[in-house]
């Protein structure tokens, strides 16, 4: 048996079949992924993420500790609650996780790092933290609910005092907001409108069942997959991980290398790869029958690459893929599929946006 | 606990057949295959007329988590193949028994049938997976 979240019971009893999720049990669907999906992109749906690890930061070096952990810039971060998607490296440049940070002040930082690696994020988290006047505070005692979809906020207005919706109503996207017990951030996994709501452990089965009272639809792992590989978001252990960098991993855009003068883990090695040239994780879109899968070889001009993910999307009805490929990779490449060479387009990695494709 | 009707034949790859009385054959997949596959995105299915002989694999079962291949059951030709599904694969997941039936083959030797798994005998193997 693996570690249960709050909501484990709820899950069950509406039917979920429940899947291990790197030492977690969780739904992996409650019927059909795809009827999941669609809820999502046309409505609104709900995700468990209670697995997600919530850790505070805070401190009088809270600020300084955070601008060398992560390869993003905190200081950049000047309004209360504005969130930044970021990573944290190894001295090689390799990716030891993704997250999102919070900032509440320049004392006060909340990150939520992934759970499938968990142990390896605090252990680093606290080795680095050593040389700073810094706590790490890891948030056991808080759940975590994603509602996402075009009516998610109609949604919360259904659920929240209509106190606490005017605290968020037309709140924009990466901001979070404390709302009584609760935190409330425009934030997700989707590609949607949506909110990641963090909840006292013991008010997360009232606050679900309340948006299962207002036609939320649960949505298991399986549709979170489908619509983070639509909107073109990484999942950390597939698209990336300790053995590539940022930059290839189409995550270079949320490295920053200005100011020059700050210092992060990982910035010599990532300055030695932008100019020995490296590798890129592009996306990939196959028409015709059969789907892209994890781990099928990519073969380009001069050279060859690799499915990361591979889905078939239920939004625009064929199979889309990431891939990490050469860099002068061209127009179309040739993938190896179930006895056949088949030939796919070779596009910027993100498909689908708030119900839209964007190809 | 999985819908295994007591009427059809089973392979222990997850196929049922059903004995049309003519004999002609249909073929699907089981209720337990299609729950472990997930939702249906794609069928191949084989070309009427083909000639098929047990155990090749005739069609695939694309679902959101992989590809499958399904075998034939029986030797003999495909006299019919399921159309609907090319826009409806999820028939096969909604009814695995009806809707979602493959293709029909006539047998070349409906002695075969003799070397096929009963309701009992296939539950049995399912739970020992």
């Amino acid at each position: 048996m693996g570690s249960r979240t709050p909501l484990y019971d709820a899950h069950v009893e509406a039917g979920a079949k429940m899947v291990d999720f790197h030492g977690w049990d969780m739904p992996l669907n409650y019927g059909s992924q795809i009827e999941e999906h669609h809820a999502v992109r046309r409505s609104c749906g709900m995700f468990d993420v209670s697995h997600m690890t919530i850790v505070d930061v805070a401190g009088q070096q809270a600020q300084a500790f955070l601008r060398y952990l992560l390869v993003n810039d905190v200081a950049k971060l000047k309004t209360e609650g504005k969130a930044q998607y970021t990573s944290m490296l190894n001295e090689q440049g390799g990716v030891i996780d993704d997250l999102i940070v919070y900032h509440f002040s320049d004392t006060s930082y909340r990150l939520v790092v992934n759970s499938a690696t968990r142990e390896r994020d605090l252990g680093w988290i606290e080795k680095v933290a050593a040389d700073f006047d810094v706590t790490i505070n890891e948030r056991d005692d808080m759940a975590m609910i994603a509602v996402q979809g075009p009516e998610s906020e109609a949604k919360l207005n259904a659920v929240l005092s209509s106190e606490d919706f005017a605290t968020i109503e037309g709140m924009k996207p990466f901001l979070g907001k404390q709302v009584g017990d609760l935190f409330i951030a425009t934030t997700g996994y989707t590609g949607e409108k949506g909110y990641e709501i963090i909840v006292p452990a013991e008010q997360v089965n009232d606050l679900w069942k309340q948006l299962i009272a207002a036609d939320v639809a649960p949505c298991g792992l399986g549709a979170r997959d489908t619509l983070r590989l639509e909107a073109g978001m990484n999942l950390y252990g597939q698209d990336m991980d300790e053995s590539v960098t940022p930059l290839e991993s189409n995550m270079g855009w949320s490295v920053a290398f200005e100011p020059t003068d700050r210092d992060f883990i990982g910035r010599q090695a990532l300055e030695q790869q932008k100019q020995a040239g490296h590798h890129k994780l592009v996306g990939l879109v196959m028409e015709d029958k059969g789907v892209l899968r994890h781990g099928l070889k990519v073969i380009v001009d001069g050279g060859e690459g690799v499915i990361t993910s591979g889905t078939f999307s239920p939004s625009l009805g064929f199979s889309i893929a990431m891939a990490r490929v050469p860099a002068n990779v061209g127009d179309t490449a040739q993938v190896e599929m179930r006895k056949k060479q088949v030939t796919v387009k070779v596009v910027k990695p993100a498909f689908v946006r708030n119900g839209q494709s964007v190809l | 606990m999985s819908n295994i009707p007591a009427d059809l034949k089973y392979a222990s790859t997850h196929e049922w057949v059903r004995d049309e009385g003519d004999g002609t054959f249909t073929i699907g997949i089981t209720e337990h295959a299609q729950d472990l596959l997930g939702d249906m995105v794609f069928v191949e299915l084989p070309e009427v007329g083909d000639k098929v002989s047990v155990g090749d694999d005739v069609a695939v079962a694309e679902s959101v988590k992989a590809a499958s291949d399904i075998y034939a059951p029986i030797s003999g030709e495909v006299i019919a193949i399921n159309e609907d599904l090319e826009d409806a694969p999820e028939n096969v997941n909604n009814d695995p028994y009806g809707d979602g039936w493959l293709f029909r083959i006539k047998a070349e030797d409906s002695g075969e049938l003799g070397n096929l798994l009963d309701a009992d005998a296939y539950e049995a193997s399912i739970d020992e997976d």
